[in-house]
């Protein structure tokens, strides 16, 4: 068993290692396939005004001047020792940027997924309860709102309403971490996690609906019915704890996502976290900040698997067994 | 020194305060009522209460400034900090007249080929160094090296050496003649930096000699100026101005409307019209210009009578209404203010199908002809609406325009190689038009392939304008330049366009510049 326990631990790490070099190759040469490159994207049409001497210089100042391959190899080996690269822009190594916008996307994310398992689990239970009927068309309505209203519609919205309206924009502040104001951030944090949150919950209603729907036709339902098991106690802990494997999935899936796919949300708010530093990477055509921030998150994404796989045996006693 | 200051800030309050008068347009907004972006005069400007001394202000900005090196500096945001934080031996006042900046005052010799500087007395740099003449040497010097890859090299390409005899004042030698350096030297690209730095030193911390010095500076949040104690003019009414970070015009808005933002610069009216509360909304028209670059040394454009039936085929004004909703004026080549183009002084001042359709006939493209246009997706807003229109017009004079709409880095790429028939673009204006043109027009030109046309005439307009020095005569050398462009279509200028200033009505002082500078947050505070 703890033979089949480390292949399987040493076959899923080779795997996570083979993802991330093929996102890093992947990501290196996209980099590059988009036309212009910093000068361009720092001088814009200025750039034509440049002699050959001038062009010649920026490009040692940027570092674009070695052959595609080994700007490759030197940025790998030195992520091994740790060096991400550096920001010419912001005049600060990458993995201090990285350090900063990291806990901000997490929290983000965190914030995100814990209101969309407040809305989705209990709705997708309700709908479950009574299929077919008003509570369950309510919820399959509610899904649908969660995956038809994009992220930047529902955002600029929630942003403008309140703003104009209430005058509540503390996004507007300018950021606070939790440890600098908790109250601030608790504030600023919460519209972009309700709108990220919002979006994630759909796929959740829709889960924990088939889940619930599905288990409760079980057997072992009836039985536990038949030996007089309250219908509180059926649900709770018969139906939603064998529903939660794939919800718990699900959940996995979307918080990997959320920490590479908040761009839009982080733009909108003003969130100085990590799909902001890839958005404003590619526009400056940073490639070094874009590369390593990208792997970053692809770390994150797999990391996060990883745990949700074992989440897994934490809460399904059949996948311990085997 | 405190007379010499009193002496020198007086005539600049006056000529900002007047220039509200002559140039900003503005409206304004109050809770009850939406801020209006109408253009209208206002007729006086010393309503305005002066500030009071001390506070904050935060102005929102959609992108932090990408560097903090005045020489190689090209961004909106970067440009608006440093011009605040670093002086240049010249200066614009609110009406663009050349006034003393690092130089108290110049004398420019009889053949016009040395300008001898004078500098300002008892100036120092943040750091508490003092400023002299080899700063001054040191910075120009350090420019005009291609290895530093400085931006503004070009504006110092005829400048032969610096002398400083004493400590106090510079020579300028120049190869010709240069009326218009004296404009171009107010750019904080050539900004005077001590010569203790570096691009290494300059490139982390500020040095300058400017009303402000970076206080802080957080990656993609904000950029804070904190008044500097050894600035030689007035000291800035405000303690600390915050540039802070709102990544689009609508968290800026919205932010305005919170409270949360004192000033920001739009440019999209719609937006700027979202702004709710204690607002003034300033309108400013711009020295920038929406053009139909034509490539007149490529394919069909060679030949001038097509490129007349084009400038004939497009109404100016119903582009401007449909792709801008009119925010805007037509305009001619030049907008230096004083050096203004006629927009109706062209071939066809109003659109005019017949005239087109003549045009075309003589080109031997009766039967019509296509032209491919580059336009930029997202390197500024309204660019594929103008395209749309500009397209639609010339249908109707049966002419095809093939839209090629690229992404900003392709467009750019493009554009600098002057690999394109015609382009759809908004190029930035200057408020002398040597500055201006001088680098596209004349064959030598370091812009003049993407220009596309030259000619001996317009190269013995530009060389005769960089030297007159007689303003009348000028004016008319630079009227000629204008008709010269438009007779041989060589582009079709179109209209330019308008910034939105948003400033809360806690604040006074500030005076909008159709350059779209900020340097006047020196004079800005909290009333």
């Amino acid at each position: 068993m703890t033979a089949i326990l480390r292949s399987s631990v040493i076959r899923k790490t080779a795997g996570a290692l083979a993802t991330l070099f093929g996102v890093a190759v992947f990501v290196f040469f996209m980099l590059r396939a988009i036309p212009g490159d910093q000068i361009s994207a720092s001088l814009g049409t200025e750039a034509a005004g440049l002699t050959e001497a001038q062009r010649q210089a920026l490009v040692e100042y940027y570092g674009i001047d070695e052959p595609l391959t080994t700007q490759f190899f030197s940025w790998l080996a030195n992520l091994f020792a740790g060096d991400l690269g550096f920001s010419v822009r912001a005049q600060q190594p990458v993995l201090d940027l990285t350090v900063a916008a990291l806990p901000v996307t997490f929290q983000l994310a965190v914030f995100a997924i814990l209101l969309a398992l407040i809305i989705g689990v209990p709705i997708g239970m309700l709908s479950a309860s009574a299929p077919r009927k008003a509570r369950d068309f309510v919820g399959q309505a509610l899904s649908l709102l969660g995956l038809s209203i994009p992220a930047f519609l529902l955002a600029t919205t929630l942003l403008t309403f309140f703003a104009v309206n209430l005058g509540f924009n503390p996004n507007g502040l300018g950021y606070k971490t939790l440890f600098e104001d908790p109250s601030v951030n608790l504030q600023q944090i919460f519209l972009p996690s309700l709108v990220l949150g919002f979006g994630i919950s759909a796929p959740i209603i829709r889960t924990t609906r088939a889940a619930v729907l599905e288990i409760r036709g079980q057997d072992f339902i009836r039985t536990a019915r038949a030996k007089g098991v309250k219908t509180q106690r059926i649900q709770f802990r018969h139906i939603l704890r064998n529903a939660l494997i794939p919800i718990v999935t699900m959940t996995g899936l979307q918080f990997g996502y959320l920490l590479g796919g908040a761009v839009v949300v982080e733009q909108i708010f003003s969130l100085p976290g990590i799909g902001r530093q890839v958005l404003l990477g590619i526009q400056q055509k940073e490639y070094a900040l874009v590369q390593s921030t990208v792997l970053v998150i692809a770390a994150s994404f797999v990391i996060i698997n990883l745990l949700t796989d074992l989440l897994y045996r934490a809460i399904d006693p059949r996948v311990r067994a085997e | 020194m405190t007379q010499l200051k009193q002496r020198l800030n007086a005539p600049l309050k006056a000529i900002a305060l007047a220039s509200s008068a002559g140039l900003v347009l503005a409206g304004c907004a109050s809770a009850s009522e939406e801020p209006t972006t109408e253009p209208t005069e206002t007729t006086s400007a010393t309503a305005e209460p002066e500030p009071t001394s001390g506070g904050s202000m935060v102005v929102g900005i959609t992108v932090d400034p990408d560097t903090i090196f005045p020489w190689k500096a090209t961004q909106f945001q970067a440009f608006r900090m440093l011009e605040n934080v670093y002086d240049t031996l010249t200066a614009f006042d609110a009406d663009l007249n050349v006034v003393p900046g690092l130089a108290e005052s110049w004398e420019v010799s009889d053949d016009g080929l040395a300008i001898t500087f004078d500098l300002r007395d008892g100036v120092k740099f943040s750091d508490g160094s003092d400023f002299d003449s080899a700063d001054v040497k040191y910075s120009y010097e350090a420019i005009q090296d291609e290895a530093n890859a400085a931006v503004a090299r070009s504006t110092l390409g005829g400048v032969t050496s610096i002398d400083t005899p004493d400590s106090d004042t510079v020579v300028l030698n120049l190869a010709t003649a240069d009326v218009g350096i004296l404009a171009n030297l107010t750019s904080v690209n050539l900004a005077i930096v001590s010569s203790d730095d570096t691009e290494e030193t300059l490139s982390t911390a500020t040095n300058g000699t400017g009303p402000f010095v970076l206080e802080s500076r957080t990656a993609g949040q904000n950029v804070v100026l904190a008044r500097n104690p050894n600035y030689w003019g007035d000291a800035t009414p405000l303690d600390t101005v915050e540039f802070r970070v709102l990544p689009d015009e609508a968290a800026i808005a919205a932010a305005m409307s919170a409270g949360n933002v004192q000033m920001a610069v739009f440019s999209d009216p719609i937006t700027a019209r979202t702004v709710t509360g204690d607002v003034t909304v300033n309108t400013t028209p711009q020295l920038s210009y929406h053009a139909l670059m034509l490539n007149a040394r490529n394919g069909s454009m060679t030949d001038k009578n097509v490129r007349l039936a084009i400038q004939c085929a497009i109404d100016r004004q119903a582009v401007l209404d449909t792709a801008l909703l009119g925010e805007g004026a037509v305009t001619g080549p030049i907008t230096s203010p004083a050096f203004r183009s006629d927009p109706n002084a062209r071939p066809c001042p109003e659109r005019d199908l017949a005239a087109a359709a003549e045009y075309l006939a003589a080109s031997g493209n009766a039967g019509g002809l296509e032209i491919d246009a580059i336009v930029a997706q997202n390197l500024y807003a309204g660019a594929v609406e103008i395209a749309q229109a500009v397209a639609a017009q010339l249908a109707e004079a049966n002419i095809t325009l093939n839209l090629e709409v690229l992404e900003s880095g392709t467009y750019i790429d493009r554009w600098i190689a002057g690999d394109f028939e015609s382009a759809i673009a908004l190029n930035g204006g200057r408020p002398d038009p040597d500055g201006m043109y001088g680098r596209y027009f004349p064959s030598t030109g370091n812009l003049n392939q993407v220009s596309g046309y030259s000619s001996d005439t317009m190269d013995a307009l530009f060389a005769a304008g960089k030297s007159e020095g007689d303003p009348a005569v000028r004016k008319q050398i630079y009227a000629d330049v204008s008709a010269e462009l438009e007779d041989n279509a060589v582009w079709v200028w179109m209209f330019s366009g308008y910034t939105y200033t948003a400033t809360s009505d806690s604040i006074t002082g500030f005076t909008p510049m159709t350059t779209g500078s900020w340097q006047y947050l020196r004079t800005t505070g909290l009333k």
